[in-house]
């Protein structure tokens, strides 16, 4: 499975070769560690969106341990195990329910890739012969309802729409009240798109939440925060507000395909916990893959 | 925190509450939680102006120390790396040797510092939309990668247009997405603008099949808008998630045929620091005029737009602020410069050094007049006062060009380099010390000569010197200080161009005093 992971966020970086400069390349100097070798370091990781904190740390750590010695593989192994600890060794899966429908609820900011990511998950539970309903809840954007219904068209699922400008919570209403009658296993609820700062728009949110919770008891069994791979350190204040209103049990983190390294999740895990569940890596329906922190650490080095 | 009891595959699991979270990086837990990453400049501020509180003037030294914590916050911003380096190079460059203004602390004085770079990096302002040619509309291309709000920005900047008595036309150019074209089909209902799209065939994978090409449309797009005499045209391109899928070529094509007046980059605020790898395959592609910043409604500090304006060199254009349509603004660098800096109180600081700049001469004067007059003159008084006399040239000039002075410098010695002598050993005394001199006994003179490189007996010189110049000094004060130092120098070689030479009012008494003695005959003089 790694392997194949691997394959993909090396192709989206093979692609743009000239734009990155990895983590790796650095331990093939000839030299010993020196303060030009750390800052050239500290650089590296700043490139892909670790943060200050996280960098200097693990730049602290590198210096403390091996400053005026030999650059050797003890000191990539170093750097990637640290960085492969900071993720931790979460559950990952997606729990759903023992009895009745799963509901997954889906929210992010704006234009980080939720529409693409739900029709991608549904997919592939659709794939793996599960019965998928998706609640177009994002009413407000201008022909987002129809974004989603060709993604449902194409992935053959069925989809519950209101009309635009409509009371999200009560398409995610209608959404619950179909997924219990017909007996679905899944179902995928996509909101708008909302900057964490717009308290009215969170609140709306918390209602989408209280509103699923009450029809289908432990609803949503998920509540995903869709992270774009390209944020950077506003990342984590995303998280963290997202957390804090709809207990979010996990990220999906895309376009981690292009040159954004999505580095923000180091930061992320420490503070808040929140585990990547799953990873977008393309434009097709099946580039959606589950969270692999070793490839992941792996690709900042490759 | 609300706990929310969990049903998770049949078992009851309770999500952990915040404080059964660890520390992290020995940062109070308290802190972590309540965004100290977005407030970290203010608080790394805060500790610089702690640092260097006290400090009458910005050494590299110091100056460094203080942009490490602006350097991690600039990062925090999302800054690009190399262009936060570069950024505080500069400042650095700048900010060296200057002196403190008085009523202000170093880390704000660098912090004024700081503002008025950034302001002038993400300056020119130039909101100005192209005008129509002679036969023809002015036409505005926009690109950018998908998500960055390129159809809503298109959407709002046609309202714009509109509120300047402008009759916008939108063309739906970005053919890959549908929901893009009926997106714009509906932002152009809802603004009663006329929206120029030509939706054609797509297969069940979403690939265009059949219809006009991108570039054709952008074409009949500006066509239509002549017909309707509409006399501004807005392109919104195709977006791809990332650079390198990016369909430069097609964008090129329509830059080439349809020769848009201006095209704008549409990046959005809370990229990281990708932001730079984007612009730079945009400007390479095209020639870019303009850069539209989107999502700053948000709490991103926007410092994506320093790399951006770093990179392309164009001027930022507006700013989206907001979901509905009538949020875009004009693009003001003072109010990015002070989002960047997360400083809220920066423009009331802007205005405190103005005032202060204009006020230090005569406030300066005013205030030590008053001291002269009441005999609280220290040590420190003294020495800003011969920083004030540096100010006016180099003793030496300043005594030369004054007729009959040449002669008050001792022969073989530099007043300038015993200025800085005197500079030396004051600023090697306690804050205790310079309010009052008197306090200074043998080990503390030991220590100030340690200090400040010179002798214990330098010291006591200059102690000495002070007492005589303070008396002088009240006798004097009312008078400016040309008369001062005129009737100073006039009674010979003294003060602070000779350290060593006495002044002769100081009558032999034919014994040694005792310490006692001498403190009682200070306490008097003092009176």
């Amino acid at each position: 499975m790694l392997g194949a992971i691997w394959q993909k966020l090396k192709t989206g970086l093979a692609r743009t070769r000239d734009l990155f400069t990895g983590v790796a390349g650095l331990f093939r100097l000839k030299g010993r560690v020196d303060e030009a070798f750390l800052a050239e370091l500290e650089k590296r990781l700043l490139s892909a969106d670790m943060g200050a904190l996280v960098s200097r740390d693990l730049v602290a750590q590198v210096r403390q341990s091996f400053l005026d010695r030999e650059i050797t593989g003890d000191v990539e192994a170093h750097v990637r195990q640290h960085l492969r600890s900071l993720l931790g060794d979460d559950d990952r899966s997606f729990h759903l329910a023992e009895s009745g429908p799963t509901v997954i609820l889906i929210a992010g900011v704006n234009g980080s890739g939720k529409t693409t990511s739900i029709a991608k998950l549904a997919n592939r539970f659709h794939k793996e012969g599960k019965k998928v309903l998706v609640a177009a809840c994002d009413t407000f954007r201008a022909a987002a309802v129809e974004q989603l219904a060709l993604w449902a068209q194409r992935t053959g699922v069925e989809i519950v729409k209101g009309q635009t400008g409509a009371d999200p919570a009560s398409v995610a209403h209608d959404a619950c009240v179909k997924a219990q009658a017909r007996g679905f296993d899944i179902l995928i609820v996509d909101t708008a798109g909302r900057l964490h700062t717009q308290t009215h728009l969170m609140r709306e949110l918390e209602k989408i939440q209280r509103i699923l919770a009450k029809q289908i008891p432990g609803a949503p069994h998920e509540a995903i925060m869709i992270l774009d791979a390209t944020n950077g350190q506003n990342a984590i204040a995303q998280a963290q507000e997202f957390q804090k209103v709809n207990n979010s049990t996990g990220l999906i983190v895309t376009k981690l395909d292009g040159t954004a390294k999505g580095g923000s999740v180091f930061a992320i895990k420490q503070k808040l916990q929140l585990p990547v569940k799953l990873i977008g890596v393309g434009e097709g329906m099946d580039d959606l893959e589950p969270f692999d922190p070793d490839a992941f650490v792996a690709a900042l080095f490759e | 925190m609300q706990l929310r009891p969990c049903k998770v595959a049949g078992k009851i699991t309770k999500r952990k509450s915040w404080s059964e979270f660890p520390k992290w990086e020995g940062v109070p837990r308290f802190e972590l939680f309540s965004g100290f990453m977005f407030e970290s400049l203010q608080r790394t501020l805060g500790d610089a102006i702690k640092r260097l509180r006290g400090r009458g003037r910005l050494t590299e030294a110091n100056i460094r120390e203080a942009l490490e914590d602006v350097r991690i916050a600039l990062l925090d911003a999302d800054v690009n790396h190399q262009v936060a380096q570069d950024f505080l190079e500069r400042v650095t460059k700048k900010a060296v040797g200057q002196e403190v203004l008085r009523t202000l602390d170093p880390g704000e004085q660098i912090l004024k510092i700081l503002y008025d770079e950034l302001v002038v990096l993400m300056g020119p302002v130039d909101a100005s939309l192209p005008k129509p040619g002679k036969d023809r509309p002015g036409v505005i291309m926009l690109c950018g990668l998908q998500g960055q709000g390129k159809t809503t920005t298109a959407a709002k900047l046609a309202l714009t247009a509109l509120n300047k008595g402008r009759k916008p036309l939108l063309v739906g150019a970005d053919l890959q997405r549908p929901a893009a074209m009926e997106q714009l089909r509906i932002l152009g209902e809802q603004l009663n603008v006329p929206v120029h799209i030509e939706p054609g065939t797509y297969d069940e994978r979403g690939n265009r099949t059949g219809g006009p090409n991108a570039v054709e449309v952008c074409k009949n797009g500006i066509k239509r808008a002549k017909e309707l005499l509409r006399d501004l045209v807005i392109l919104d391109t195709a977006g791809r998630l990332h650079v390198a899928e990016m369909p430069m070529e097609e964008l090129r094509q329509i830059d080439r045929v349809v020769q848009p007046d201006h095209a704008y980059f549409v990046c959005d605020a809370l990229t990281g620091q990708d932001a730079v790898n984007s612009a730079k395959a945009f400007n390479e592609a095209l020639e870019l005029n303009g850069v539209i910043l989107t999502k700053m409604d948000g709490d991103a500090r926007g410092g994506a737009a320093l790399s951006v304006k770093e990179v392309t060199k164009v001027p930022i254009k507006f700013l989206g602020v907001g979901e509905k349509l009538d949020r875009l603004e004009e693009f003001r660098p003072e109010g990015l410069a002070q989002r960047i800096l997360g400083q809220g109180d920066i423009l009331s600081l802007v205005e405190k050094v103005s005032k202060v700049q204009a006020e230090i001469g005569e406030e300066e004067r005013l205030r030590q007049q008053k001291k002269l007059e009441k005999g609280t003159f220290s040590l420190d008084d003294f020495r800003k006062q011969m920083e004030m006399l540096k100010k006016m040239g180099s003793a030496k000039d300043l005594l030369a060009s004054m007729p009959g002075m040449g002669n008050v410098i001792p022969s073989g010695q530099d007043p300038d380099q015993s200025l800085r002598r005197i500079q030396g050993m004051i600023d090697a005394m306690t804050k205790a010390e310079k309010a009052d001199p008197d306090l200074i006994d043998y080990n503390r003179r030991l220590r100030i000569a340690k200090g400040s490189g010179t002798k214990a007996e330098e010291v006591k010189q200059l102690l000495n010197q002070f007492e005589q110049a303070r008396g002088l000094m009240k006798m004097f004060a009312g008078q400016s200080m040309f008369e001062k130092i005129k009737a100073m120098t006039s009674m010979g070689k003294m003060g602070a161009f000779a350290p060593g030479a006495r002044i002769g009012s100081k009558g032999d008494t034919g014994h040694r005093k005792s310490p006692r003695e001498r403190a009682m005959e200070r306490k008097k003089k003092k009176k």
